[in-house]
């Protein structure tokens, strides 16, 4: 018979500061835990559903929740009452070599497989709920996600907006998603989501918004070097409000009479910009955002800055240093130039 | 007789200068020195990796950062990611395979020591061929999972791309020849007695994970080379203006990405079943229905891949089949946490560093695990892919699961390997720290997630409610740092001092711990004969039912051990790895590169098959 060893090593019995230390950064957690909080009604919070869908999603999230909480909760506490519970003593004698036990194992297999059915069964229901196909009396709105930005179509009303949604509250709303470029990813957090963007392909989401508000909305899908800055805003409307928004985006934009406008807008017309934008009855380009009534969102390039005289001078004189990669070329506008088609551009209500 | 002796004490022979013992190391055979490259190799990119993470951590510590801009960014989550997954993690694993496998199966050394070697040294180029990038300035920058179409040649022009794919085909190649060799060892190489079912559960795991090595990694063959022809030579396999689906490279990716998760945590989970038993002194709770779950685990690991693609528009049968196969993958997975437990249910737990790290994993993984089964929920995924929660999930899965189990590994074995101790008071600061550190980092992960910050995003406004756990993730990370530094003071002052181990220094169950440690060059001076899984407790202890002990076994003779044949070391796997490089890269530089690297590879290979093909010289086999 091999002889075991006699001793296997043992910590060092000195005053063991690791404990103590551990506590003391504990409670500083969690007193700043206290102090800030978790605060879950955020812009992007995925956990205040907005919309019929984001219920759905959110009572299956709650449900699977609450029960793997109570699994955590009993196989951390169990694990850490067998460790106390059988910790070594000084002259134990060895253990009783168990090898297992039938019963039990089987008996846990099934307990687990029952619990995966509980989450299992409103899950199936819920996709095959969210993904029936939408009634004809949906809003359609044609999404596009582009690198860096998001363009919205309304083909019934036909409107064309970007980086800017408006929606009725109460009305289903059936997304259809395309893009000419790479993958993005459609998400407007508390509305419920996410759908890809697949170039070349037409994908679906249908939900409908039951509160009124202003909610971000961002890329999801890694798409580049200004993902991060691929942002829009959802703004869901009481019905007649949105009636409203309506009717102003299908009216011509107004002319301002303001001479730096107006300079604004020769520069505009005589320039490569009406290569990529479309301002209706003046250009008729496809590639960037509709500009038709640009003064009438608060926020622009990719969602990422306000409408500001100030932010669009200095977007257009240097796009790639507010928006890095934004494909939107330097014209080398000098500052008069670029002060002028901003007050055009902010002049298009 | 003479030769025999030379390559038998072969390092003996020739460690006396410095050139000596580099070129005894650069044309080593000994699946044990491989196991010591291939660790010391992994925890270099484990600290790159870290070092990426850390540089991600402190850009996001606030709103609007600008410590770097977007494109350095995405070549650090990109380079992070595949440095801890190719480079750190599963290199980190064939670390164990080497070293333990062998000894744990009573064999002197793999079925294959030169390819063995070729397959570290392939590994070794393929990994600074990734590296390299960051010296010209070209870092991949597609994420760890490069998604088509992002990564064609319209959208990322430069070489970025080029260095990950042809990277990671050369990394592949190094894992199928190290699965193939390793299923052979544990398939044919097994002490007499061995049967499967007294195999050590770590060789179990090891084994199911060889069979998702060479299984999974042809379908990332498969996906990296059409994009290497779509890349180079014009055709449009992944381009949607052309008709073709960009979705095909999901599908090939992940076919092999799932499997892949479970390549890098099945070690670890053997890992553990090994610890958890010798330091609770029983047998692992029904072993044979943990091995029969990893069994199912990297089964059904090849068919839950599409639960990454819930958002891609799949339609709701898909969505549901998936979802179904997801759910069921969980069953397996509980029931190894339980078994864990009940290993250490009635028995005498010795606290000690290996044990901790054991029982981290469990706590961590289980927490992985269950945020795990909200994803397999697609409405619920669909909410929390792409976001800093699913960000928080993997981490637990693979810092709070691998990590720890190979850390856990580590402390373990390290007496085998070196014959010296770590030393307990510093491994229980790495431990604790590495734990208050990761959960400070990671938790508040979860939260970040489920109040919207989406994954990859190199910056992000100050009003969404995301500054402060931002900031605490942030030294959180920090935390970790300073844990590993913890781990490193205690190998430098083990190395220079440290408690001698002697050749069972934890009263342990398996056969590594019945040879001297560090082990000679021929592992067992005489082949052992096999009765249980636990044989070496049971030579021991006695089976504990009142079982006669065994004899003790007469004393090995000189004679015997002169007997013993070991492989001569070899440059020709060495030259092999340094050619393929030479060839692959060359498609970034120029075709006469390739063509010239091509022949030399030829050449070379024929080289190394041609090199012990000789006749007998007759001192016997």
């Amino acid at each position: 018979m091999i002889e075991p060893p006699a001793t296997i090593p043992r910590p060092r019995r000195r005053f063991d500061w690791t404990p103590a230390c551990l506590l003391g950064a504990v409670l500083l957690l969690a007193s700043s835990c206290s102090a800030v909080g978790w605060n879950w009604d955020t812009p992007m919070s995925t956990v205040m559903p907005k919309s019929d869908f984001g219920k759905m999603t959110h009572e299956i999230f709650m449900l699977i929740s609450w029960w793997t909480l109570g699994i955590f909760i009993v196989v951390e506490v169990g694990l850490a009452y067998v460790c106390w519970r059988f910790r070594d003593r000084a002259g134990a004698p060895i253990p009783k070599q168990v090898h297992g036990h039938t019963v039990l194992e089987v008996g846990w297999t099934i307990a687990f497989a029952v619990v995966l059915l509980v989450f299992a069964i409103p899950t199936i229901r819920v996709i095959f709920k969210t993904q029936e196909a939408p009634a004809a009396t949906a809003l359609r709105v044609e999404v596009f996600g582009k690198q860096w930005w998001w363009e919205f179509r309304y083909p019934q009303f036909k409107i064309t907006t970007a980086n800017e949604l408006h929606l009725p509250v109460g009305q289903t709303a059936v997304f259809l998603l395309n893009g000419p470029d790479v993958i993005h990813s459609f998400w407007m957090p508390q509305l419920g989501g996410k759908r890809d963007v697949v170039p070349h392909r037409i994908n679906h989401i249908t939900l409908t918004p039951e509160v009124a508000g202003d909610y971000p909305g961002q890329c999801a899908e890694y798409c580049g070097i200004s993902h991060a800055n691929m942002r829009f805003r959802v703004i869901v409307h009481e019905p007649a409000e949105f009636e409203k928004w309506v009717k102003a985006q299908q009216a011509p934009p107004v002319e301002s009479t303001d001479a730096l406008a107006q300079q604004g807008k020769s520069i505009f017309t005589s320039s490569t910009c009406v290569g990529c934008h479309s301002i209706a009855g003046v250009s008729a380009g496809h590639i960037g955002p509709d500009l038709t009534h640009f003064a009438s969102r608060k926020r622009f390039a990719g969602s990422l800055m306000e409408s500001t005289p100030d932010n669009l001078t200095k977007w257009i004189e240097n796009p790639d240093h507010m928006k890095p990669g934004a494909l939107m070329p330097n014209l080398g506008m000098t500052g008069e130039q670029s002060k002028a088609l901003a007050a055009y551009l902010l002049s298009l209500k | 007789m003479a030769t025999q002796a030379a390559f038998m004490h072969g390092s003996k022979v020739e460690t006396e200068t410095f050139w000596g013992i580099v070129w005894s190391w650069l044309t080593t055979v000994d699946h044990k020195r491989i196991g010591i490259l291939y660790g010391t190799s992994a925890f270099i990119f484990f600290l790159i990796g870290g070092i990426e993470a850390l540089i991600m951590r402190l850009q996001l510590a606030r709103p609007d950062n600008t410590l770097v801009g977007p494109e350095r960014f995405n070549e650090l989550f990109t380079m992070h990611g595949t440095t801890m997954i190719f480079l750190a993690v599963m290199p980190l694993s064939s670390a164990f395979f080497n070293y333990m496998i062998p000894l744990m199966i009573g064999a002197r050394d793999v079925a294959f020591p030169r390819l063995n070697a070729l397959s570290y040294w392939i590994f070794l180029s393929g990994a600074l061929l990734l590296n390299s990038s960051w010296l010209f300035g070209l870092a991949p920058d597609g994420g760890w999972f490069g998604y088509a179409n992002l990564t064609s040649i319209q959208f990322s022009p430069k070489h970025t791309i080029d260095f990950w794919m042809l990277g990671l085909q050369i990394l592949g190649l190094s894992s199928m020849l190290a699965g193939f060799n390793f299923l052979v060892t544990i398939i044919n190489m097994r002490a007499p007695g061995m049967t499967l079912m007294r195999m050590p559960v770590f060789v179990w795991m090891s084994f199911v994970t060889q069979f998702l090595l060479v299984l999974a990694f042809p379908a990332i063959t498969v996906a990296l080379i059409l994009l290497m022809f779509d890349r180079f030579f014009g055709t449009l396999f992944y381009a949607p203006a052309a008709g073709a689906d960009p979705l095909l490279w999901q599908h090939l990716f992940w076919i092999f990405g799932h499997p892949e998760v479970y390549i890098l945590i099945l070690p670890a989970m053997g890992i553990v079943s090994e610890v958890l038993p010798t330091f609770s002194r029983k047998p692992l709770f029904g072993a044979p229905v943990v091995i029969y779950s990893g069994i199912m685990i990297g089964f059904f690991g090849f068919g839950v891949w599409s639960h990454h693609m819930f958002s891609v528009g799949m339609g709701p049968v898909a969505d549901a089949a998936f979802s179904i196969s997801t759910m069921l993958i969980a069953v397996p997975t509980g029931v190894k946490i339980l078994n864990w437990i009940g290993t250490l249910w009635g028995g005498s737990i010795r606290f000690r560093t290996p044990l901790y790290f054991s029982l981290g994993f469990i706590a961590m993984f289980t927490m992985g695990g269950l945020s795990g089964i909200m994803h397999a929920s697609p409405p619920v995924d669909l909410q929390q892919t792409d976001t800093y929660f699913v960000v928080a999930h993997f981490h637990y899965v693979l810092f709070g699961g691998s990590i720890f189990g190979l850390f856990s590994g580590i402390y373990y074995w390290w007496p085998k390997i070196t014959g010296k101790l770590l030393d307990e008071r510093l491994g229980l600061w790495h431990f604790w720290l590495m734990m208050l550190g990761f959960n400070m980092t990671f938790f508040p992960q979860h939260y970040l997630g489920l109040i919207g910050m989406p994954r990859r995003i190199y910056t992000y406004a100050p009003d969404l409610g995301w500054n402060f756990w931002n900031l605490v993730s942030t030294i959180g990370a920090f935390l970790i740092a300073v844990s590993l530094l913890f781990f490193i003071a205690n190998v430098i002052r083990t190395m220079r001092g440290g408690q001698v181990a002697g050749n069972d220094p934890w009263d342990a169950r398996t056969l590594e711990w019945a040879i001297p440690s560090p082990p000679p060059v021929y592992n067992f001076a005489r082949v052992p004969q096999v009765q249980d899984r636990d044989d070496f407790w049971l030579q021991k202890h006695g089976d504990g039912h009142g079982g006669a002990p065994r004899p003790k076994p007469a004393p090995v003779t000189a004679a015997e051990i002169a007997a013993i044949h070991m492989p001569p070391t070899s440059y020709w796997p060495l030259l092999l790895g340094l050619a393929l490089a030479v060839m692959i890269s060359g498609l970034m530089i120029s075709m006469y590169q390739v063509a010239i690297g091509g022949l030399l590879t030829l050449y070379l290979m024929y080289r190394f098959a041609m090199e012990l093909h000789r006749p007998p010289t007759g001192h016997g086999h």
